[in-house]
């Protein structure tokens, strides 16, 4: 479980995020909605101790974030962050680079850190494409390789900024059924999506964001069909009953 | 259980660097103004230096000067594929981003004070190249960060140097003499005394850099993505621009400001073995040493007896090299 206790962030002394109190529950899905500009990513961003001014209280588990120094955090939290470099390295070499929060000086790689890649690149179905150059992969197997990246992190939290942005409908599915899977695994999965329906689907709790504050949250249904949503972006959501559960669409 | 496949090619590449760094160290023994047979090599090296004339020669003279150009080669390349990585930018090097510029003139300025102590020149030469290092990193900060402004950043930040060192040498012409061998960059003067400092640092260094190598590469990966691996990305950004102002700055400290090594290098081992610094950095290593070992070499042959710097013969195949660059990488582009 992470909790945020009054967290406030600014960026050069302009505040983003004003007094955000939430928690996303331990094994479960959470997804943040929210209009760009809202502060989700730098609420994120507080957690992984990415943003330069933070006030208020982060609890990773039972543990303040203060306590943790930057590897003890990376082996609690794994994150992939919303735009990513293309770095000229091959995929196994990448998805190696998830087992750097457990190397200590002089950096050597044990038996245990290459069990934990090969597993990873077998877990999303790359164990072929170890030696491909990442540059050379298509936008799914990057996201990917990304994945197995933080896999081979071997973190109880898994915190993910648009994952399913730029890639198409198949991929965006297999990501989330993977997100599931990790939740599954009693991993607790936090992420921004800005598609209603695939929030209904996959998420086990949703927190809305608004101008750097916390709206609203608990379960999908009740945040996409809350007042707040309707007001923050402008439209009111339908539902319907479909044979495998609840859906909703958005009308133009 | 399949484990992950490494590239031995890679290694001997490596391996092939090391050879042609030792052969370059050989070569550069035996020859020049007076040549050495293998025989008179082996002689005067079981000899000691109280022997033979050849002896001398070597225990004296080409031993200092080929152990300078092995370091200044491998602290040079490192320092350039440290810089480049650090700063996500492939024209960056030690000269371009004005590095070489600033320990050129802590030098002159301490030649102009009268202080010639060799760790006193290794210190200033250090405290020059990293004040200039950081003036060029908090410039391009400050404008942006981005791939150009920290290009034009060091290119204001040379000029302005090179001019303050112009200055004192007007003002202090002892400053103009003493330095000459430090504007040119080269080998003609290099003793033990001068090497010793440089070379702990250059060593300590390079050792230094050679265990963060994978840091490096975690670095590569963006800002936000390595520090939610673990790394303090501000934190080691310094360390690693520290060390790179060590090795460049210590370098000048003894062969002066040799240009294009930490460009020419870099480029030519990251097209043999690739962006990875566990192989760039090792390779890098060995042919930075042998390349500019290879460089005085042909500096000291091709107008025998009298010696080219081997400052200007850098200059005169690294020009044409960063010209070709460009155009490749515009051909890569379109």
């Amino acid at each position: 479980m992470i909790e945020l206790k009054d967290l406030y962030v600014s960026y050069d002394g302009v505040e983003t995020v004003h007094g955000v109190d939430c928690c996303f529950p331990e094994g479960k899905i959470s997804v943040i909605l929210g209009p760009n500009g809202c502060g989700k990513s730098t609420t994120l961003k507080a957690i992984m101790r990415l943003v330069p001014e933070i006030k208020g209280k982060i609890y990773i588990g039972d543990e303040d974030l203060d306590g943790l120094s930057q590897k003890d955090l990376a082996r609690r939290v794994a994150y992939l962050p919303q735009s990513r470099n293309v770095p000229d390295i091959t995929v196994s070499k990448l998805v190696m680079h998830g087992r750097f929060p457990y190397l200590s000086y002089p950096r050597r790689y044990k038996k245990e850190d290459y069990k934990k890649v090969n597993e990873a690149l077998e877990w999303v179905g790359l164990t072929d494409y170890g030696d491909r150059k990442l540059e050379s992969l298509s936008g799914g197997q990057r996201q990917k390789a990304y994945l197995a990246m933080a896999m081979a992190q071997d973190t109880a939290t898994i915190i993910m900024d648009e994952p399913t942005t730029f890639l198409d409908i198949k991929n965006q599915f297999e990501l989330l059924e993977r997100s599931r899977i990790f939740s599954d695994m009693g991993k607790t999965v936090i992420m921004i999506l800005h598609d209603f329906e695939s929030t209904l689907h996959y998420a086990d709790h949703v927190v809305l964001m608004g101008d750097g504050k916390v709206l609203s949250s608990g379960s999908a249904y009740d945040v996409i069909s809350s007042k707040e949503l309707k007001e923050t972006f402008g439209v009111a959501p339908c539902f319907y009953e479909g044979d495998d559960g609840l859906h909703c669409y958005v009308k133009a | 259980m399949k484990t992950i496949p490494t590239d031995k090619r890679k290694k001997l590449y490596i391996l092939a660097a090391a050879v042609f760094m030792l052969l370059s160290a050989v070569l550069n023994l035996c020859m020049g103004a007076s040549g050495l047979t293998l025989r008179e090599l082996w002689e005067a090296l079981t000899g000691g230096p109280s022997g033979t004339v050849a002896g001398r020669i070597l225990w004296y003279v080409r031993f200092p000067r080929t152990f300078a150009c092995l370091l200044a080669g491998s602290a040079l390349a490192v320092s350039g594929a440290v810089i480049q990585k650090v700063l996500a930018n492939q024209l960056a090097s030690p000269s371009i981003i004005g590095v070489n510029a600033g320990a050129g003139l802590a030098v002159t300025a301490c030649c102009a004070m009268g202080i010639y102590h060799a760790w006193a020149i290794a210190g200033f030469s250090f405290a020059g190249a990293m004040i200039a290092t950081f003036m060029v990193v908090i410039a391009g900060r400050k404008s942006g960060a981005s791939r150009t402004t920290v290009i034009l950043g060091g290119v204001a930040v040379s000029a302005c140097l090179n001019a303050m060192t112009e200055a004192i040498k007007t003002l202090v012409p002892n400053a103009a003499t003493a330095s000459q061998d430090f504007r040119v960059g080269g080998f003609s003067s290099v003793d033990q005394a001068r090497l010793l400092p440089a070379s702990v640092l250059i060593i300590g260094g390079i050792l230094v850099v050679l265990t963060l190598a994978n840091d490096l590469d975690v670095l590569s990966l963006g800002d936000d993505t390595a520090g939610a691996l673990g790394l303090k990305v501000s934190l080691f950004r310094n360390c690693m621009l520290t060390l790179a102002a060590l090795l460049a700055g210590s370098s000048v400290s003894f062969a002066g400001i040799l240009g294009f090594v930490g460009l020419i290098v870099p480029h030519i081992s990251r097209s043999i073995v690739g962006n990875d610094c566990s192989e760039l950095i090792p390779f890098s290593i060995f042919f930075g040493a042998g390349f500019v070992s290879v460089c005085d070499l042909i500096s000291r042959l091709i107008f025998s007896p009298y010696e080219l710097p081997t400052g200007i013969l850098m200059s005169f195949l690294g020009g044409p090299f960063f010209i070709w660059l460009l155009l490749n990488k515009k051909e890569h582009s379109k």
